[in-house]
């Protein structure tokens, strides 16, 4: 195994005085190109620079796509109207690849390298985990759109908020009692075996009992996996539903999977949407849902008592009545989720309002004025519905829709109330210094 | 359930990742045994032919037997090209170098992901099995389709070990994998079948994912559980021997479906790493490999 061509030996290769020169020139070129313009006068005319963590790349890059287009019509909406206090809004976007220590990097390369002013954005559970203590070292306000319940746990730092979307402990309370009266009492879960499977772990049985209901057997999955029917005899043979909730590319072959094992002799299932986002509810072999319920933030599917707002949103970012890419039927949304970026947008920018922010050193005050937010009113803002936001523990409490699939379609057939979704503060962020 | 169906499940489970494994391993395999290159890319290929299979089924409509069959005989085909440019642009230019290759099939692995992101997409897409049958058990149904796997994946190893053991084109593959040097000598054009072997294990790892995409979806990072497990079979068999990855695949295949539906699948993953540790410490040839000359 010796090096007989010398593909390692690195002697060979030094650097010469002309390609250092070349080098130099070269950097100096980019420094005085577009972009790297210092807003030397006023401020005020600077852009409001905000730093989007996306899962271009890794399991989540389906979610990413549709966040980047809701977030694009977003700020297209903001800077039409005039941008936040009088400055146009620009995004600029890492990939975050859906993993942790590459999220960590990102929020780092925001603060130092991009000087953003915030950081926006992420999806998964674990990359907001493993991002948040970058966040806090920067002192960088951390804006995401997740819905596991790190973030209202207060196990995360200050400069992290969710003020776009509902957490999971917060649903599945808010959706317990349906589950209860409708599906059935002796509940099966199955889960992802990480961070947001283990907020439905957690509080789905505790959320169950106080309805009179029993979840009698819980089956982690690894996130790995794509296989699953070697699970299913697990499921004990009383179950009267199967909670699932299920995420990232395999999900379909769960759905077909269980199929094939139930045939139409089977429990009832209730699942969270993530088991089906940015997937055609008609793809082969999902027959089997046709009956089911899900859980939906935002209904994938426009309804017949859908607002004006929603109307104007679903047409802003370019779904159509089906949730897929207007002009491709084949391109289905995340619908259930992305709401939760246009709103963050908004929420921010009326906390920049607030503040009378700046630039970077006004990122306290944004966090303050985040912290003081109580209520937002449902309309083109907040499309997905009326809002309260609890500044102690920096999460906001929505409603959420149950649907059934009828038809190859979702239709929504319960709306829960914010009150149904309300919990004890576990902590109070509040109090940590900035 | 009670245990004799579930160890059935179990073993059906099992046999059907063994099915796709042992095509894939020996993709693997035959590529090292011949070539002596470590195909880190391997695993892409077997992503390319379950994107392609997608692609071509969606092209082809009708009935979903049609656009299967043509994605069975054509998705291979064109990762066998593909296989054979990469093998002509890459590895030849660095002379078979065993640690080169290594860098250079690492290379190839990051492009061909991101061309597959790039052209693809990331969703995980579907792919209609040719017949959906469900055959019903007095304790739980399983899709017919899978047990097909099985049986196709039979087939094809027996082809493949007829060519290599009872055809000239075998005969020039073992000459020049015992004495590439010799078998030059002989007027063996050793060039072109690396470049043929190369291509016949991208193949046959096409064929694999074409199997699978039915039961499983086209997703562009799904060569990476391949890429290992091939790996971890291909030591405990022994890199080319065909008798010692089919045994591997059937063993690894088995535990892991037993395994993991009575204890855990971290537990199987456990265990087969383990196995190849033991098998690198007290037989580093492998169970069926012969001493390297």
């Amino acid at each position: 195994m010796a090096d007989k061509n010398g593909f390692f030996d690195l002697s060979k290769t030094a650097l010469t005085r002309r390609t250092a020169l070349k080098g130099l020139a070269a950097g100096a070129g980019l420094a005085v190109a577009p972009g790297f313009v210092r807003y030397s006068q006023a401020q005020s005319s600077a852009p409001i620079k905000i730093g989007f963590q996306s899962h271009r790349t890794g399991i989540g890059a389906a979610y990413g796509r549709w966040y980047e287009k809701t977030t694009a019509a977003a700020v297209k909406a903001i800077n039409a109207a005039g941008g936040i206090n009088g400055r146009q809004v620009e995004v600029i976007i890492e990939d975050d690849g859906t993993d942790p220590g590459r999220g960590a990097e990102v929020v780092g390369k925001f603060a130092t390298q991009h000087k953003t002013d915030i950081v926006f954005g992420t999806l998964f559970s674990h990359v907001v985990i493993g991002s948040a203590p970058a966040a806090g070292e920067n002192k960088i306000p951390y804006f995401v759109v997740s819905e596991g319940h790190h973030v209202a746990s207060t196990k995360l730092n200050r400069y992290v908020f969710q003020p776009g979307i509902t957490d999971v402990k917060s649903q599945i309370q808010s959706m317990a009692p349906w589950i209860a009266a409708n599906a059935g009492k002796k509940v099966t879960q199955i889960f992802p075996d990480f961070a947001f499977g283990y907020d439905h772990r957690d509080y789905l049985p505790p959320a169950l009992k106080a309805q009179g209901a029993d979840v009698i057997a819980q089956i982690a999955i690894p996130p790995t996996e794509s296989s699953f029917t070697k699970y299913f005899p697990q499921i004990p043979p009383e179950t009267e539903v199967i909670y699932h909730v299920m995420v990232g590319p395999a999900v379909l072959t769960f759905v077909k999977e269980l199929g094939e094992f139930y045939g139409s002799n089977r429990p009832q299932l209730f699942g969270f949407i993530d088991s089906l986002e940015a997937t055609d509810i008609n793809s082969p072999g999902l027959e089997f849902l046709d009956g089911s319920h899900f859980w939906e933030g935002s209904p994938r599917y426009a309804q017949a008592d859908d607002s004006e707002a929603q109307k104007a949103y679903r047409a802003a970012v370019g779904i159509d009545d089906n949730g897929a890419a207007v002009g491709d039927p084949k391109d289905v949304s995340t619908a259930a989720h992305m709401f939760g970026c246009w709103e963050t947008l908004y929420v921010v920018k009326k906390a920049m309002e607030d503040a009378g922010y700046k630039g970077p050193e006004d990122r306290a005050k944004l966090v303050e004025a985040t912290e003081a937010l109580t209520a937002f009113a449902e309309g083109p803002e907040h499309p997905q519905g009326a809002k309260t936001f609890n500044g102690k523990i920096h999460q906001c409490f929505g409603i959420q829709n149950i649907s059934k699939v009828e038809g190859g379609k979702l239709k929504v057939v319960h709306k829960t109330k914010i009150e149904d979704g309300l919990y004890e503060a576990e902590g109070d962020y509040t109090t940590q210094a900035l | 359930m009670h245990f004799g169906p579930h160890l059935l499940l179990a073993a059906l489970e099992g046999l059907v990742t063994s099915a796709v494994l042992a095509l894939t391993a020996l993709g693997l395999s035959l590529v090292f045994g011949v070539m002596r290159v470590v195909n880190v890319a391997h695993g892409e290929f077997f992503m390319l032919g379950a994107v392609l299979a997608w692609a071509i089924t969606t092209a082809i409509g009708g009935h979903p037997a049609l656009g299967f069959l043509a994605a069975l005989v054509i998705a291979p085909l064109i990762v066998g090209a593909i296989a054979l440019v990469a093998e002509r642009l890459v590895l030849r230019r660095l002379n078979y170098n065993p640690e080169a290759t290594i860098v250079a099939t690492i290379g190839m692995l990051y492009i061909i992901q991101q061309l597959a992101l790039s052209f693809y997409g990331p969703e995980a897409r579907p792919v209609e099995p040719p017949f959906s049958y469900r055959i019903l058990l007095p304790w739980f149904g399983y899709s017919g389709y899978k047990l097909s796997i099985i049986a196709t994946s039979a087939l094809l190893l027996i082809a493949t070990w007829l060519v290599l053991t009872r055809t000239r084109i075998g005969l020039i593959m073992r000459a020049t994998q015992y004495d590439s040097e010799t078998a030059q000598a002989f007027g063996i054009p050793v060039g072109r079948v690396y470049g043929g072997v190369f291509a016949l294990g991208a193949m046959l790892a096409a064929v694999a994912a074409v199997l699978i995409v039915p039961i499983s979806q086209a997703h562009y990072l799904m060569g990476q559980d391949p890429l290992l497990l091939s790996f971890i079979v291909v030591i405990i068999g022994g890199l080319g021997s065909l008798r010692g990855t089919v045994v591997a695949a059937v063993l690894i295949g088995l535990s892991d479906g037993i395994i993991s539906m009575f204890f855990s699948p971290t537990l199987a993953k456990i265990i087969a790493t383990l196995l190849v540790a033991m098998v690198l410490v007290f037989r580093p040839q492998g169970l069926f490999g012969t001493a390297s000359r």
